[in-house]
């Protein structure tokens, strides 16, 4: 919620003030060009209020010696925190942390949302039935399904993975079935895993709108001139699904990147799984430090400029495509 | 006359084999969540077995010890809490919402498009890095534990997403019924009114219902800004596991009883869900 993408804001400054002068010059135009601009001025100016001024306090507060354990040593000191940040070794992991979560989980939702969605585009007895039961797990509230994952079915004692193994080696008469602890075992396969079951229907659902698009006649034509079903997909499907691929993967990503819910449910940020939000977060509720709190926080808004403009970039050739 | 029929019916056998990939896939997805419902409705002590009890009695216990039979006002406040902040937000969001996108979709104003990525790019920076501050802006003004507060907090957070769906939505108004209606003198109050919520209705509700999940779902923000008075149902559900020790059936009772309301809404309007999830970009 918080920042700027500064690229995009300073364009939009620089141009407002060629717009004000302009607007001086022109005299009466002046009031209709407010008037025009009156009923956005709310949301931009509530938007502005909320998510940019805390940034700035974010970024202020960066370069302050402040601990709220220790309150006589407030003040100024430059560039310590940011020092710190980049010397923890513990905040450089859980950057790498979050981009392998992020990358792992998006890439993999929208791999089997695809799938999915190519399989819930053709005719079959029971269609919306099956099209809601797999919506369900992008309705249960995250902290729940966290729960779930952790309490009902990765626990090794009572969970139901272990549970169904020892049915099936029972089933073969075996006493001694395997029972992995699938959290210590491997912690951000099963964070991963639980994220991907819930975001594998949102990528679905979008793609699936992508499908039901489609113009049906091109599909047709391709099959009279003899295209089989892999040459369809390959150069008439997958192309009309580029922009909402890429839409799916953009939402997906800004969600994803942000998860703070499994992260502090599954593993409580241990054994290698805490991703950037949960540090910042024990940083600044458990050890108090809110100077470095801050500093991490801006890099991680700077970090996610970067990533962000290009998304941006990407989603400018959608809006392109679409005036045009 | 038979080798005529053949490959429609190995099409048509060949889409029965897809729908029942289709239907294990599906089964597989919710197996999770049937697990979750069968938990809730068992004793603690059939719950905790492996391996599984399918066949044991059901009982309401789970739910019942979850209402807190014994421990007193149970889990409505933060329920009461959770349906106040996201309904007032979800309000709220509309309201600064619908005007905000007429004016990026109807009547642009110049560089409406670095307006709409200024809303975008709110939603793409991670909100821990805006957390500290407003918990010290919230406690210097005495708002900590003000379920208000989160109000605020949520329609920032979707703010930026109903703007861009709302917006897709308004192109679709044709501009003539806008035009007509302004030579009939109509001010913007009454084309607002009369025309644009009245034929972008089932946008709106797509909006709405995004909103409303996002703002029930939240916790990071609800855990650290809400206390006693102001608990949102995803904090009371985390807190219910650590200050009681484990028990799974009613672990899994409050589970199904906090996803309820989003369950049930998403499930009624799924194609609304569609709809706004692709940004309206699908009609």
């Amino acid at each position: 919620m918080t920042g700027t993408s500064s690229a995009v804001t300073e364009e939009v400054r620089g141009r407002a003030s060629v717009r004000a002068v302009a607007a001086r010059t022109a005299g009466p135009g002046r009031a209709a060009a407010w008037a025009r601009r009156a009923p956005l001025m709310p949301a931009l100016v509530f938007m502005v209020v909320v998510t940019q001024l805390p940034f700035v306090a974010t970024l202020v507060i960066s370069f302050m010696d402040w601990n709220a354990l220790y309150p006589d040593r407030r003040g100024f000191t430059g560039l310590t925190n940011y020092a710190d940040v980049f010397g923890d070794a513990d905040l450089r992991a859980s950057v790498l942390t979050t981009v392998w979560l992020t990358a792992g989980v998006v890439l993999v939702s929208l791999v089997l949302g695809l799938g999915l969605a190519l399989l819930l585009d053709r005719r079959f007895r029971g269609r919306g039935l099956v099209r809601t039961l797999l919506i369900a797990p992008f309705l249960v509230v995250p902290v729940a399904s966290a729960l779930l994952w952790k309490h009902a079915l990765y626990n090794p004692e009572y969970g139901l993975f272990n549970g169904a193994l020892t049915w099936l080696w029972q089933l073969f008469g075996s006493e001694r079935p395997p029972q992995p602890d699938w959290i210590t075992s491997m912690p951000l396969g099963a964070v991963g895993a639980s994220l991907v079951w819930q975001w594998t229907p949102f990528m679905m659902l979008i793609l699936l709108a992508g499908l039901q698009s489609r113009s049906t006649e091109a599909v047709e034509a391709a099959r009279v001139d003899g295209a089989n079903a892999w040459q369809v997909f390959r150069f008439l499907t997958l192309p009309h699904l580029r922009r909402y691929l890429e839409l799916a993967a953009l939402l997906g990503s800004v969600y994803v990147v942000q998860n703070f819910d499994a992260v502090f449910t599954l593993t409580s940020g241990g054994l290698g799984t805490a991703n950037l939000p949960y540090t910042i977060y024990e940083s600044f509720y458990k050890a108090h430090d809110y100077g470095r709190a801050s500093a991490a926080g801006v890099v991680v808004v700077a970090g996610t400029i970067v990533v962000a403009t290009l998304a941006l970039r990407l989603v400018s050739t959608l809006l392109k495509e679409e005036s045009s | 006359m038979s080798a005529v029929a053949a490959p429609g019916a190995r099409r048509r056998r060949s889409a029965s084999l897809w729908g029942l990939v289709a239907w294990a896939a599906a089964l597989l997805f919710v197996a999770p969540i049937a697990w979750m419902v069968l938990t809730s409705l068992h004793s603690e002590t059939d719950a905790a077995t492996n391996p599984p009890s399918l066949g044991a009695g059901l009982t309401l216990d789970g739910y019942r010890e979850f209402f807190g039979a014994a421990t007193g006002a149970g889990p409505w406040p933060a329920l009461v809490n959770s349906l106040t902040a996201s309904l007032a937000s979800t309000l709220l969001v509309l309201a600064l919402a619908i005007p905000a996108a007429y004016t990026l979709s109807i009547r642009p104003v110049r560089k409406w498009s670095d307006v709409l990525f200024f809303f975008l790019s709110t939603k793409m920076l991670p909100a821990v890095a805006g957390l500290l501050p407003v918990y010290l802006v919230a406690q210097n003004l005495g708002l900590l534990d003000n379920v208000w507060l989160m109000v605020l907090l949520y329609t920032s957070m979707n703010l930026p997403i109903a703007v861009w769906m709302m917006r897709s939505f308004l192109a679709e108004i044709p501009v003539a019924i806008l035009e007509a209606a302004a030579i009939d003198g109509a001010g913007l109050p009454a084309v607002f009114r009369r025309i644009v919520i009245p034929v972008s209705a089932p946008g709106i509700a797509a909006t709405s219902l995004i909103c409303f999940i996002f703002s029930w779902n939240e916790m990071l923000f609800a855990r650290v800004l809400t206390g006693v008075r102001s608990v949102t149902a995803p904090v009371f559900l985390t807190s219910f596991v650590t200050s009681q020790g484990l028990f799974l059936a009613k672990v899994c009772a409050a589970a199904v009883v906090v996803s309820l309301p989003v369950l049930v809404a998403g499930f009624a309007a799924q194609d609304r869900l569609v709809q706004g999830l692709s940004l309206g970009a699908v009609k």
